[in-house]
């Protein structure tokens, strides 16, 4: 795709979908906005064993809990602990969760989706059927039953989420793949000759992508509650690990007497949740629009 | 003094991307008991004026310049939101283009129709609805009381289209405004409803202004003409006048447009390229309900190097026939050969052999091209798959391709959205001759463009098959279009081949009472 | 539509019966048993328990002799509490759950469906991003976080309200629904208003308009039908959501409701209480999305003609 250079000298660029996307995005404040901070706690996330102001397990039995100061930005827990290192520590494990977790779902999900919307027919018939089973089950009460019986294991636990947000991701790619099987440029790929497999590669998933992107960032936030949720009830992540959702819950067993400690981990996860959704729907405005029509 | 005087009059609408003048200083008038039709492509302001003057436009981003509206005695564009409410449904009443979605879906029709009565006259339901059922009586529904309880998505698109007739006429209005009312229906459907406006508008008294882009439809019925081009009014007239001596140079070129005259037919042999037996392509939608028989026992015959028309209305089976023959759609039963080999029988690979002999061309040119590809990605895609450049010649393969189909080769890394539609539909017939292929179907190919570059397209289509010596299967539900372009006809209707012959033997001698009724309704036939 | 509920029904039911024998053989593939967390006890004594709770059978026959307990509507003892049955605690937390759902549920209809239809009227105004902001908290705000503000703040700093219980004090409920619902409240919130600014830009909108009709008119009478009906669909996962998220709030407000049995249950490796909870609040939620389901299809005339004439 390169040497156009004798035969199209004066070509003008064109402007791809995406990177009107990309334009209409970019106007988008509070998207951008959110884009920002969750590049920050990603950030923070990565490069914590450097950059935490305590180690992990620092304690500071004598101080014990303690309000903001100048050496405990966001105060200490009763054991003494800086409460800024637990909490970036705890969004290592929840960010982790919330985006392997996704992955895993992602994965399954459009592959699943995919077919059961390109082979239509019989083949579709049966797995979306077995969607449908799986989508009413009521999947909170097996998750607690699940993680109550194998044990705190967080492997489980991805796997767990991984397995209830499958579900809606295959849905999704399949009503796409649907309409666009349906769309006269797939019909023109077909007469041209192209195989199954290479239609759906060039015509179909490029297309796809609007809606699986922003379905998937408005996943993330949707399974890190999840997790903060079982974490609660504690059926989640296990001391001496720690996610947010373990930081709000000892926190709110304290809150009388330490709100702190209930406040800033509050804090951290609904920001970071603000941002996936303000970036998810300004990703959605932007992918909507499929140009200009006459 | 006229029913509506409409005075320079603008309007533009600010974006973020700037402001866009839509009307400019737009004049025009209606008289008492006439019909004045407004002509103009899209872009061309003719709606956006009279949802102005109704104050039917969103207030942001759309603004009103300049102008005066005057309807008995009072400049509508001075009135407020609420003396102007008062006035819409009661005595301008207005009726719009698409039925199927111009109603709505969770009403039943009888709520509905009553809603201008209730509202403006104050009537109790009980004689709201007697009153409603006589509407729907005079606008030739057959069963009022039934259409009263039903839902719209029980009607037909005509039958919708009476509905919003009689909601319109219901508050007995002086003027009823029609935007593009019979665009979205039927050849035969729309003839009967413009009978259907002309017969109530002299019955009634009342004055229509009628927009369209469709001069044809108009000069049967309108007693005016307005021409708006980007914005202005360029010409205005009686339709005589304009018909036979146009002044402004868009006026002409929309004459022009116009398909007429009729292809001389060719001394061409009857060679069958493609013969279709018994061809039978049923679809059962959900399992066990009853088959849709899309087509039904067509049998015919396509000869080399001829242009074979395709016509039919909605539902007549003409598209599913021709995907039949590219095998884009399963084929219940019957044959097809082209050119003595059985393509019915073909599968997998010694199918694609044969794909890049035949291809189609698409009737949206939006939807027809992949929105992701540039048009170098669209047009190497079928030149590469084949093999028919290698990599060295691809670059000179799409430039003459481009040139052929009249395409600045600047053009070529740019994307489907930043081209409008008489481009895209280049680009796809461009991707349709990039095999070379011997046979083409045109499925409703200019149907979705403005009447102008219609025209150029149907040019560009009738060099390019004398050029290429293709053959082609073109369908369209226009049969002006069909009678300029194709050599020999076949007429279609609800999935049966209904009558066949040479253009000129089935224009001058319909056979079929169906024909004749289609012909009949080809407008324009009629002139004032 | 006879039909059509019939077909849902039957669907419904293999579910159902995956549910139980999921939960059945999930629960006893896990380690431990419901005697093991007692202090010692005398192996004969164990022995005789066991007896009596059909532990000492078989695997597949203990889920049989489940079965046919269940098709006569009884969930069994309880293990935990002896002399009490999986029913009676069932029925004695039912009650609360029920209320606090309701309670719940109607905030989030209320609030939400409000604050959306107001927003969608004027898209991109203050009007439409002071409430769709304040959905936007509700959403990424869990219940286990907004709970515990909410005590913090109401019950502790301002001492308005009172922070357990449910039913002895007055007031007390108040705090829990709100919990609940506002998560609920604001999803239906964006719901509604995505659902409204879609009827708003059809055609027949623009119909109603040009007959004159007033923009309220406009909106309720005409918007309103078919910009509600994903709320309705919504109802049905709502209501799985909110039985689920009862288990947090009546955890937070020491509420004896039956999200409370089942967490304690889980705990316990009280079988018959995790079992029983498992299959009546699953059959429950798969109840509600059903009606939830059919009053949408019925909502929609189209669809509602489709499976009443056959097609």
């Amino acid at each position: 795709m390169n040497s156009h250079t004798e035969v199209f000298e004066d070509a003008e660029q064109g402007s791809s979908l995406w990177h009107d996307a990309w334009l209409r995005l970019r106007k988008n404040k509070l998207a951008l906005f959110g884009g920002g901070v969750l590049l920050f706690m990603l950030v923070v996330a990565l490069l914590t064993p450097w950059i935490a102001p305590y180690s992990y397990e620092a304690q500071n039995l004598d101080l014990g809990a303690s309000p903001p100061s100048s050496q405990h930005w966001l105060g200490t827990d009763i054991f003494g602990r800086d409460v800024l290192t637990q909490i970036m520590y705890g969004g290592r494990i929840s960010l982790a969760v919330g985006f392997i977790a996704t992955a895993v779902a992602l994965l399954i999900g459009v592959t699943w989706g995919a077919i059961a919307g390109y082979a239509g027919g019989r083949l579709d018939a049966v797995m979306m059927r077995l969607v449908d089973i799986l989508y009413a089950l009521p999947f909170m009460i097996f998750i607690v039953l699940l993680m109550v019986v194998f044990g705190r294991n967080i492997l489980l636990l991805f796997l767990a989420i991984g397995a209830v947000e499958w579900l809606t991701m295959a849905r999704i790619m399949r009503s796409q793949v649907q309409s666009l099987r349906q769309q006269e440029f797939v019909e023109a790929a077909v007469s041209v000759g192209l195989s199954p497999a290479a239609i759906i590669r060039k015509h179909i998933v490029p297309n796809a992508l609007g809606p699986i992107i922003v379905y998937t960032t408005l996943t993330i936030p949707s399974v890190m509650l999840l997790e903060a949720f079982l974490s609660f009830l504690g059926l989640g992540i296990q001391p001496p690990a720690t996610s947010w959702g373990l930081l709000i819950s000892y926190g709110a067993e304290t809150m009388e007497e330490y709100p702190w400690l209930l406040i800033f981990p509050g804090c951290a996860l609904t920001l970071t949740l603000f941002s996936l959704n303000f970036l998810g729907d300004g990703l959605r405005d932007a992918l909507d629009v499929r140009g200009s029509k006459d | 003094m006229a029913l509506l005087s409409v005075d320079n009059l603008s309007v533009s609408f600010v974006t973020r991307n700037g402001t866009n003048k839509a009307v400019d200083n737009v004049s025009f008038t209606v008289e008492k008991r006439q019909i004045t039709a407004i002509i103009g492509e899209s872009g061309s302001g003719k709606s956006v004026s009279c949802y102005a003057m109704l104050g039917l436009v969103p207030s942001p981003p759309g603004r009103i310049d300049g102008g005066t509206a005057h309807f008995q005695g009072q400049d509508l564009l001075a009135l407020s939101e609420a003396e102007l409410r008062a006035i819409r449904g009661r005595d301008i009443a207005m009726i719009f283009q698409d039925p199927m979605t111009c109603l709505n879906p969770f009403m039943k029709i009888g709520d509905q129709l009553i809603e201008p009565l209730t509202l403006h006259k104050d009537l109790a339901k009980g004689p709201a609805r007697e009153q409603a059922k006589i509407l729907l009586d005079e606008v030739g529904i057959r069963d009022p009381q039934a259409a009263m309880n039903a839902f719209p998505h029980e009607f037909s698109g005509g039958m919708r289209q009476r509905v919003m007739i009689a909601m319109a006429l219901i508050n007995e209005p002086t003027l009823l405004i029609a935007d593009e009312p019979t665009t979205a229906l039927d050849v035969t459907i729309q003839a009967q409803i413009l009978k259907l406006i002309a017969d109530l508008q002299t019955k009634r008294d009342i004055g229509v202004l009628f927009i369209s882009h469709d001069l044809a439809v108009v000069s049967d019925i309108a007693d005016q003409i307005v021409v708006m081009e980007k914005g202005k009014v360029v010409e205005s007239g009686q339709p005589k006048t304009i018909f036979e001596n146009p002044q402004h140079p868009y006026t002409q070129k929309l004459l022009a447009a116009i398909p007429s005259g009729q292809k001389a037919a060719d001394a061409v042999a009857p060679d069958p390229l493609i013969r279709i037996e018994h061809l039978r392509t049923w679809f059962t939608p959900t399992t066990g309900a009853e088959p849709v028989k899309a087509v039904d026992d067509v049998s015919l015959e396509i000869h080399r190097g001829e242009v074979l028309g395709l016509v039919g209305e909605s539902g007549s089976g003409k598209s599913t026939l021709g995907r039949s023959i590219l095998r884009l759609v399963p084929i219940t039963d019957g044959q097809i050969t082209f050119e003595g080999t059985e393509l019915s029988a073909l599968e997998g690979r010694s199918l694609k052999q044969f794909r890049h002999r035949m291809q189609m061309i698409f009737q949206d040119p939006y939807a027809s091209l992949n929105p992701r590809m540039t048009v170098y990605d669209t047009l190497a895609e079928p030149l590469l798959l084949h093999g028919l450049v290698n990599k060295a010649g691809l670059d000179q393969a799409i430039r003459e391709l481009m040139d052929n189909v009249g395409l600045a080769r600047a053009f070529v890394r740019k994307y489907p959205h930043e081209f409008s539609g008489g481009q895209r539909q280049r680009i796809a017939i461009g991707r349709a001759l990039a095999t070379r292929p011997e046979f083409i179907v045109a499925d409703e190919p200019v149907s979705a463009l403005d009447v102008t570059i219609q025209a150029q397209i149907l040019d560009l289509l009738a060099d390019l098959t004398k050029e290429y010596g293709l053959t082609m299967l073109f369908i369209s539900h226009d049969l002006a279009v069909i009678r300029q372009i194709a050599d020999r006809i076949a007429v279609m209707y609800h999935g049966k081949l209904v009558e066949e012959g040479s253009t000129v033997k089935v224009f001058d001698n319909p056979q079929q009472d169906y024909t004749r009724s289609l012909l009949a309704a080809i407008p324009g036939t009629n002139a004032a | 539509m006879l039909r059509f509920m019939l077909i849902r029904i039957l669907q419904a039911l293999p579910v159902i019966f995956v549910v139980i024998t999921a939960t059945f053989f999930l629960v006893r593939s896990a380690p431990g048993g419901p005697f093991d967390q007692e202090k010692v006890v005398i192996p004969e004594v164990k022995k005789a328990l066991e007896a009596q709770y059909r532990l000492d059978l078989p695997l597949h026959e203990q889920y049989f002799a489940y079965l046919g307990d269940l098709a006569q509507g009884d969930l069994g003892p309880s293990f935990k509490y002896p002399g009490r049955s999986v029913n009676e605690i069932l029925f004695s937390g039912l009650p609360v759950t029920a209320e606090l759902g309701l309670y719940a549920l109607i905030i989030a209809l209320v609030i939400g469906v409000t604050a959306g239809v107001f927003a969608s009227l004027k898209p991109n105004t203050v009007q439409d991003y002071v409430p769709m902001s304040l959905a936007m908290i509700g959403i990424c705000m869990p219940s286990f976080l907004l709970g515990p503000l909410l005590v913090l703040v109401f019950g502790i700093w301002l001492d308005w309200l009172p922070i357990t219980g449910w039913g002895d004090i007055p007031g007390d409920k108040i705090l829990p629904a709100v919990t609940l619902g506002s998560a609920y409240a604001a999803y239906i919130a964006r719901l509604s208003r995505a659902g409204m600014l879609e009827i708003l830009s059809q055609d027949y909108i623009r119909t109603a308009r040009a007959k004159g009709l007033p923009e309220w008119r406009v909106v309720t009478q005409h918007a309103l039908r078919g910009g509600l009906i994903p709320v309705i669909a919504f109802l049905g996962p709502a209501f799985a959501g909110l039985l689920a998220g009862s288990f947090v709030v009546e955890t937070i407000f020491q509420i004896p409701g039956l999200g409370r049995f089942y967490v304690q249950a889980a705990f316990n490796r009280d079988y018959t209480m995790i079992l029983g909870t498992t299959v009546f609040l699953s059959s429950l939620i798969v109840f509600f999305n059903l009606v939830s389901d059919v009053v949408a299809a019925w909502l929609n005339p189209r669809l509602r003609q489709q499976f009443q004439g056959g097609g």
